[in-house]
């Protein structure tokens, strides 16, 4: 019984309206990637922010503060995410957001991958990954925090 | 080009071609047959395909206007396209190693890839820089970087292309620099600076003042070079980066000669001589993966080129009418995936772009998606040239598709739907125009979800994405790593040369660079003067930026 209302819940939860902020930090300015996730989050009925090019890690998690955002995605193609990451989840966690979910994409190693994730960044999509599977961790990801939170 | 009669023939033949090849149409291979851009692909293409009446005035001959075949008699029967592979890593030694490599090895021309600070002219050592330098190419900050990356290297016996669009006089001026240092005349120099602004508002976005300020010191460095750098490249005008943005084949194409012709124009209105400075204008293209489709497009390229600047801008010098370009082969091809696979989809790429009459060419390192290429990759990458140049014979002849029923058409179908392009971009009022309003940013980003769309239906398979997937891969191939010691090194090393310098010369340089940047004195003049005493790129960046403004882009998506 306990388990189909958890069911329920969580599907409940999985239907209200996702708000993420796209985000480019850095110098790098390769676009094409987070403007696909962007489209493909829109058309998932995702609400979507894009902050656009050279943002530092202070503007993004300003932005996603302000936005009150579900998630933040982050996009790093340059080389910079073992910089970049780091001081945007420190500074969301500064800042009493912990609950934001850090997700982003790039060109970032699987050794990177595995300690990034170790320093809290929930999930990484790396070249080969589809639209559809960030969209359905998201989904799964921002329900399941939502389900904690109420519990807590 | 063919009688009516012959063409009626083949129509008769053909319908009845076609009643058998119904027959077997039931079973499909494939779920569509599209080119990577999207276009559909007939079945079968015929001389009726290609009876244009103009066909031996279209195609023509190679070395003659409109160059359909080739800008030179005799193409690589004389000279094979140049060798050039963009490379660039880390520390100035360390890229000054790999170009002796690479020399050594038998590349027969250089390029070079600068890092993400260099690029958008932060200094080393600038905040924005942290975490960025070396990583995607060298760190250059004075002059004492270009000369430590040019050691051991004869600027008078060597071309070099250096990618590099904001802050590209600085670095065409470090390169005069060292070739003075060097004894070399700048009259002997040769090589291209890409130098093409227009292309980083739409695709590249690497920029650092506004267009007009951006585009005046484009057109000052091009009446410097005229005078006093004649054998150098001013721009190179691309269509690669709007294609790795996502764009088509057509529009890599159309946005492509749409911002040469604005660099074209600008140059006129500035008063320069339409036939003094087009023949080192430029241009650099994608080579990407629908072989036939690149071909079609290097082939309507010089075609189109060649017939708007000897009709619309009278052009008198048979050579404003060559579309010269450099090839590159497609970086967002490849896959993170069985990297090694990345080695034949580069080989057909390169190929495409020899059949296509490029001049020069690089080919991608099959570890691209991972790193900047190792050793034993760019290696791969270059034989991959040497083996088309040796070993295929596709050299042996110049423009050997021509007469192909499927290349021809292929060819005039891409011209015509550039030219639509073209009259688009017209209508909307130029490029110009066309960035503010975020035409050429919209259409791309279109054309790439669209693509992405297609590979996740699997209307396109991308062999180890998703088909021919290997589980619980492990990459075996080495892979290389940038060191946090290079930003160290190099922040230490700027400011050695900061305190070594002589600061007064400096700061007077950067002051007479400031009249000339507020005044119409030549820029490029006033950027020599600055980095022959070792003024640093941000130096020289931070002085202009609050005389030309800081270009902000409004977030579309």
């Amino acid at each position: 019984m306990n388990l189909i209302k958890e069911i329920i819940e969580i599907e409940k939860l999985m239907s209200e309206k996702i708000r993420v902020l796209l985000a480019k930090p850095g110098l790098d300015g390769h676009d094409r990637g987070i403007k696909v996730i962007a489209a493909a989050f829109r058309d998932a009925g995702f609400e979507v922010i894009y902050t656009g090019l050279r943002q530092t890690p202070e503007m993004i998690v300003n932005a996603a503060i302000q936005e009150d955002v579900d998630a933040v995605g982050v996009s790093i193609l340059s080389g910079a995410h073992m910089t970049l990451f780091p001081a945007i989840r420190n500074l969301l966690n500064e800042k009493k957001a912990e609950h934001m979910i850090l997700f982003g994409g790039g060109i970032i190693p699987d050794e990177d991958v595995v300690t990034l994730e170790k320093m809290g960044i929930d999930k990484l999509f790396t070249p080969g990954a589809t639209t559809e599977e960030a969209i359905n961790y998201l989904r799964e990801a921002v329900a399941k925090r939502k389900r904690d939170e109420k519990i807590i | 080009m063919f009688d009516k009669e012959f063409l009626k023939n083949i129509e008769n033949r053909k319908r009845n071609w076609d009643k058998e090849a119904e027959k077997q149409r039931k079973v499909k291979s494939r779920p569509r047959f599209i080119t990577v851009s999207g276009e559909e692909v007939n079945e079968l293409y015929t001389p009726a395909d290609v009876n244009d009446a103009d066909f031996s005035e279209k195609v023509g001959f190679p070395g003659e206007y409109p160059y359909t075949r080739g800008i030179h008699h005799t193409m690589y029967r004389s000279r094979l396209w140049t060798m050039r592979q963009f490379s660039g890593m880390g520390t100035p030694r360390q890229t000054n190693e790999r170009y002796h490599y690479l020399l050594n090895h038998g590349q027969t021309g250089l390029s070079v890839a600068f890092d993400l600070p260099t690029l958008m002219g932060y200094d080393s050592d600038h905040i924005r820089s942290l975490g960025e330098v070396g990583k995607c190419g060298v760190a250059v900050d004075t002059l004492a970087d270009v000369e430590i990356i040019f050691d051991g290297i004869n600027l008078g016996q060597v071309s070099t292309s250096m990618t590099i669009n904001a802050p590209a006089s600085i670095l065409l001026a470090m390169y005069l620099a060292v070739a003075e240092k060097e004894g070399v005349p700048f009259e002997k120099l040769r090589g291209t600076l890409q130098n093409d602004i227009l292309k980083e508002y739409i695709a590249q976005k690497e920029w650092v003042f506004p267009p007009k300020p951006s585009i005046r010191l484009i057109t000052d460095l091009m009446a410097f070079c005229t005078d006093h750098v004649p054998q150098w490249n001013t721009i190179s005008i691309s269509g690669y980066h709007i294609r790795e943005a996502g764009s088509t084949a057509a529009q890599e194409l159309a946005f492509t000669l749409a911002d040469g012709f604005t660099y074209v124009e600008a140059a006129i209105a500035d008063g320069q001589d339409v036939d003094k400075f087009t023949p080192r204008l430029s241009f650099f293209f994608n080579a990407h993966q629908d072989f036939f489709e690149e071909i079609a497009k290097y082939r309507a390229a010089r075609r189109i080129f060649a017939r708007r600047m000897k009709e619309k801008y009278h052009a008198k010098d048979e050579r404003s009418w060559l579309l010269r370009f450099h090839t590159q082969t497609a970086g967002c091809s490849l896959t993170a995936q069985q990297p090694e696979n990345n080695i034949v989809r580069t080989a057909f790429e390169g190929l495409s772009g020899v059949l296509g009459g490029t001049q020069s060419l690089h080919t991608n390192s099959m570890d691209e998606t991972l790193a900047l290429p190792s050793e034993k990759a760019v290696l791969i990458a270059l034989r991959t040239q040497q083996i088309i140049a040796c070993e295929t014979g596709v050299a042996n002849t110049i423009d050997p598709l021509a007469g192909s029923y499927f290349v021809e058409a292929l060819t005039d179908k891409m011209e015509a739907d550039a030219e639509k392009y073209l009259e688009e971009i017209d209508r909307r009022g130029g490029v110009l125009k066309g960035i503010e309003e975020g035409y050429f940013q919209r259409e791309i980003a279109k054309a790439a979800y669209r693509y992405q769309k297609e590979i996740e239906k699997k209307d396109r398979i991308i062999v180890g994405i998703n088909d021919y997937v290997l589980e619980n891969e492990k990459i075996t191939i080495p892979i290389l790593k940038i060191d946090e010691s290079v930003e160290r090194g190099q922040t230490a090393f700027i400011k050695k040369i900061r305190a070594e310098r002589d600061n007064d010369k400096v700061k007077r340089t950067l002051e007479d660079l400031a009249v000339a940047a507020k005044g119409t004195g030549n820029t490029l003049k006033a950027i020599l003067d600055c980095v022959r005493v070792y003024t640093t790129e941000g130096e020289i960046i931070d002085t202009l930026r609050p005389i030309f403004g800081e270009y902000i882009e409004p977030p579309i998506i």
